[in-house]
């Protein structure tokens, strides 16, 4: 239920935003996190941004997930 | 196979989904165990609670919302389902602020969302009721079953019935919380803590770190989940949140009462307290016969090990909340296996 989807801001309205899934959009509450602004990326858990994501650890993160792939391909269980 | 002799215990059900789902525990060696924790906030839901949300859905002129995962928890007679099914009006909403909607929508009924969750949750729901004084809406009604993760982490570290050698620590948790109050549970309790991410690769690097903690014989606090979680975490969340809700007592399934481990509203947003407005009759709890949750939601039992699992209980006809939550630790165990 922790569950947390990030998404990139496509517009800030007031204490509004709209975010983009990855095609999907969606309004969301910015009332808890401070400073956002368009082209962030940010984590959304029950229609509320609840954190920034760091773009540069993000990178870092599917680089490894990629890397990842790689080492799975061959696995057998 | 070789005893396992490092326990890690993943505290959050995300996790515990997430790793049956990418097959961890059987690219693991035979070493590692993971055991799960009592992260799922439904599953941690005490029937009680569950029973009072179902009266207060059966009292006339309300609208029940609650998030889609409670719907089908039993509580001692049915589960909010059934109250739906019996005809009262009860919905499933995305967030808070969709039932504040309703709310507004409606001006004469009562609108009451049964809140569970974590940290992660909780300011959501504080920002809702700041929103709904703001906006002077007198028919929304928050039933606060929210829970602070870090007391029920101390209880399983004090705990000498199950002897776990760190933490991989809930990464959504942690975006509001930061990684300062996981301090004591290191430094008292001597157990290393990871707070990590979600993704495979996070997983296996929440693991890495903390198996190298333990052959170090080193408790440190670690953030993995750097792309999102900082020390001080979101300062904003944490002091809604404080200016809202206070610490109360608070039952958990499983894990009995703990001290200081829930959230309820202020004196100030009593106009807004579920509890305060709706005096409802409970029935006496009846434990379900051979459910094993409590033991489960502790790490002590795996779902195999329970009677029901995959006989009576099953995710169409569940018997326990473990089985009904998505990320329940028998809902996980049914769907990928042990995996």
């Amino acid at each position: 239920m922790c569950l947390a989807v990030p998404a990139r801001v496509k517009t800030v309205e007031g204490k509004e935003a709209v975010v983009d899934f990855g095609g999907v959009q969606k309004r969301i509450s910015l009332g808890i996190l401070y400073g956002v602004k368009k082209g962030d990326h940010v984590l959304v858990h029950a229609g509320f941004a609840i954190g920034k994501v760091k773009k540069a650890e993000a990178e870092e993160t599917l680089a490894a997930l990629e890397e990842l792939k790689n080492v799975t391909k061959d696995y057998k269980p | 196979m070789k005893k396992a002799n490092i326990k890690l215990m993943e505290v959050c059900g995300t996790h515990t989904m997430a790793i049956a789902k990418a097959g961890i525990k059987k690219m693991l060696p035979g070493w590692i165990e993971l055991v799960s924790g009592p992260g799922c906030p439904v599953c941690v839901t005490s029937q009680g609670d569950i029973d009072r949300a179902i009266e207060v859905a059966r009292t006339k002129g309300v609208i029940m919302t609650t998030f889609g995962d409670m719907m089908r928890v039993p509580g001692t007679k049915a589960s909010l389902e059934d109250t739906r099914r019996d005809g009262c009006d009860v919905r499933v909403v995305y967030s808070c602020r969709d039932a504040l909607d309703i709310a507004g929508n409606n001006p004469g009924k009562k609108v009451v969302f049964m809140g569970v969750g974590f940290e992660t949750t909780s300011p959501t729901v504080a920002a809702t009721i700041l929103e709904a004084k703001k906006k002077k809406i007198s028919n929304f009604f928050v039933l606060s079953n929210f829970k602070l993760i870090f007391p029920a982490l101390e209880a399983i570290a004090r705990s000498k019935k199950l002897k776990i050698d760190g933490f991989i620590c809930p990464g959504h948790v942690s975006v509001i919380t930061g990684s300062i109050p996981y301090e004591k549970v290191a430094k008292r309790y001597r157990k290393p803590c990871v707070i990590t991410g979600f993704e495979a690769a996070d997983i296996f690097e929440g693991i890495g770190n903390l198996t190298k903690q333990v052959r170090m014989g080193t408790s440190k606090v670690e953030i993995a989940y750097r792309r999102a979680v900082r020390k001080d975490g979101n300062r904003l969340a944490k002091k809604i949140i404080g200016s809202v809700f206070k610490t109360s007592d608070c039952e958990w399934r499983g894990l009995g009462v703990i001290r200081k481990s829930g959230l309820k509203l202020k004196k100030e947003f009593r106009e807004f307290d579920g509890e305060k407005e709706f005096d409802v009759k409970l029935p006496a709890i009846q434990k379900k016969k051979g459910c094993l949750c409590a033991e489960v939601l502790q790490g002590l039992k795996s779902p195999e090990d329970c009677k029901l699992f995959k006989k009576t209980c099953r995710p169409e006809n569940p018997v326990g909340p473990c089985m009904v939550s998505s990320e329940g630790t028998c809902a996980a165990y049914y769907k990928y296996g042990d995996a």
